[in-house]
């Protein structure tokens, strides 16, 4: 009887890896600046790279646009919060309880294909035009990315794994919290990092649309409105809310390879 | 200890392709017996050792587990499936799968934990606690799950198929690890085997069920010298005789 070592994957180096990412933006930006200095795109609609980065860099040392970015990233992470604990559960309930699901598929076919966008002037008008109107629609967008997940998830739950539990005396409550919610726990955790970028995308886009108050969005509408149009202002707000995604994307990544080893194990993924 | 009467279930009853997977079978297993059912694949034999576990409600008939009639899984129980890979859980360690349904018990945490170090060293498996299931061979994760089964100290163990993933010589160690750790733990097994060899070599008892629709084709009773010897118990003359006349068994009603 020998201990079977996994071999590795062979992946190209931290090193390798971050040097070819690291390319690839510097030949975006160096395009944008090209287009910009050679006059192929009016500097006044796209500044040249190294002046957006600079303005955005500015931007960071501004106490004001710092309460705008400190607003937004409040809505954001109450939203994706509390979807995420109104999810999980919706969907631990839907996905085992199959009545519930066939009872209640109707409304939720028809209510996940509304864009929330839609929703502002109406939730708007109900609940008004602060934090509480940003929050509740990143709630319902980044709702569905983990709802069906979580639901996704429990399907592929091993019933031998279930029956292991249950025929040690465990009831149903407690196959679910202890074999159901872990076996899904990868599934769920790619929900909520899908669920990070929509609710980035609406607490922005909200906040451009409500054109009031504090938040990057409101900071990008008022650049937007100014006579003449503050297009490096834009940008940098773009930049931050963009550089944003891209970081808690990653630790989101990060976090899931640490946690879910023997998940990808399982799928075959020597990682 | 275990009594069956007259049990029988049927699979999609009412409609036309009903299948009759135990029709009026008897059996009764005394205290401290290890008792191995074998028969044609197909016979039923799984479907058996779930009704005995209480993991379906069988159509008719009784268990009696201790004289308790089974309605649920009974709590003096363990089961040890064919499928390690998958009855174990993977995203636990090794210590917290064996700790698990320990839960069940009136014991705090570092009870059960070391009741789980007890078990896995009683398996040959003692430094492994901290590693994960996949990082272990199939022959280890299997005794991680006769751990898991001898932790929880069942009354009753029942093996379906224990041995059927794993090569023939984890297969052997297997086998021997079963007769030793029942000397140490008091309790009574009953192991499903489609493999008549092994049935004869591990049990005090072979059952034969008939295929579908399951009974008992044949009760045999295994007086081979202890302990029993991978090489001298399988040339034994008694272990050649028994190994025909169940495969006669098996074999005669498994033709169509």
């Amino acid at each position: 009887m020998s201990t079977q070592t996994l071999t590795a994957r062979v992946r190209p180096a931290a090193a390798t890896r971050w040097s070819r990412r690291a390319a690839g933006v510097l030949v975006f930006a160096a395009l944008i600046e090209l287009a910009a200095r050679t006059g192929l795109v009016d500097r006044k609609f796209l500044p040249p790279a190294t002046e957006i980065v600079g303005r955005a860099v500015t931007l960071a040392f501004d106490p004001v646009f710092g309460g705008h970015a400190l607003t937004s990233l409040l809505a954001w992470a109450i939203g994706l919060g509390l979807a995420t604990l109104i999810a999980v559960p919706l969907g631990l309930l839907l996905g085992s309880v199959p009545i519930v699901d066939a009872a209640t598929r109707s409304v939720v076919e028809f209510l996940r294909p509304i864009p929330s966008v839609a929703l502002i002037p109406l939730v708007a008008l109900v609940i008004g035009t602060g934090l509480q109107l940003r929050v509740t629609l990143v709630v319902y967008a980044s709702l569905w990315p983990i709802l069906y997940n979580t639901m996704y998830g429990l399907r592929g739950v091993d019933p031998l794994a279930k029956e292991s539990l249950r025929s040690y005396g465990f009831g149903a409550a407690a196959v679910l919290l202890r074999v159901s919610l872990p076996s899904s726990a990868p599934f769920i955790t790619t929900g909520v990092r899908l669920a990070a970028g929509v609710a980035l995308i609406l607490t922005v886009s909200t906040e451009i649309v409500a054109g009031r108050g504090e938040g990057i969005g409101v900071f990008i509408f008022f650049a937007g409105i100014a006579v003449p149009a503050r297009m490096i202002d834009i940008l940098a707000g773009v930049f931050w809310v963009g550089l944003f995604g891209v970081l808690v994307n990653a630790l989101l990544v990060a976090a899931e390879r640490r946690a879910f080893r023997w998940h990808h194990v399982r799928l075959g993924e020597h990682s | 200890m275990l009594e069956i009467d007259n049990l029988s279930h049927v699979y999609g009853g009412g409609s036309p392709n009903a299948h009759h997977a135990i029709e009026g079978l008897n059996l009764s297993v005394a205290e401290g017996e290890l008792l191995c059912i074998v028969g044609p694949s197909g016979a039923g034999k799984s479907t058996l050792l779930r009704s005995i576990a209480g993991l379906i409600s069988p159509t008719g008939g009784q268990i009696r587990i201790e004289g308790n009639v089974v309605r649920q899984t009974p709590d003096n129980l363990a089961v040890v499936f064919q499928d390690y890979s998958r009855s174990l859980f993977p995203w636990m360690s090794v210590v917290d799968n064996v700790a698990l349904p320990l839960r069940r018990k009136n014991m705090d945490k570092r009870q059960r934990r070391e009741a789980a170090h007890e078990a896995l060293e009683s398996v040959g498996l003692a430094g492994a606690e901290r590693k994960y299931p996949f990082q272990l061979s199939g022959g280890m994760q299997q005794r991680v799950a006769i751990a898991r089964a001898l932790a929880y100290r069942p009354a009753l163990m029942l093996m379906d198929e224990p041995f059927g993933s794993v090569d023939a010589q984890t297969r052997e160690d297997l086998e021997d690890l079963v007769l030793k750790v029942r000397g140490h733990h008091k309790m009574t097994i009953v192991l499903i085997t489609h493999d008549i060899d092994e049935s004869v070599y591990v049990g005090d008892r072979v059952v034969v069920l008939s295929k579908a629709p399951a009974h008992v084709v044949g009760d045999l009773k295994v007086e081979l010298p202890t302990p029993r010897d991978q090489i001298s118990t399988r040339e034994h003359p008694d272990f050649v005789h028994l190994r025909a006349e169940v495969g006669r068994l098996v074999r005669g009603h498994a033709a169509v």
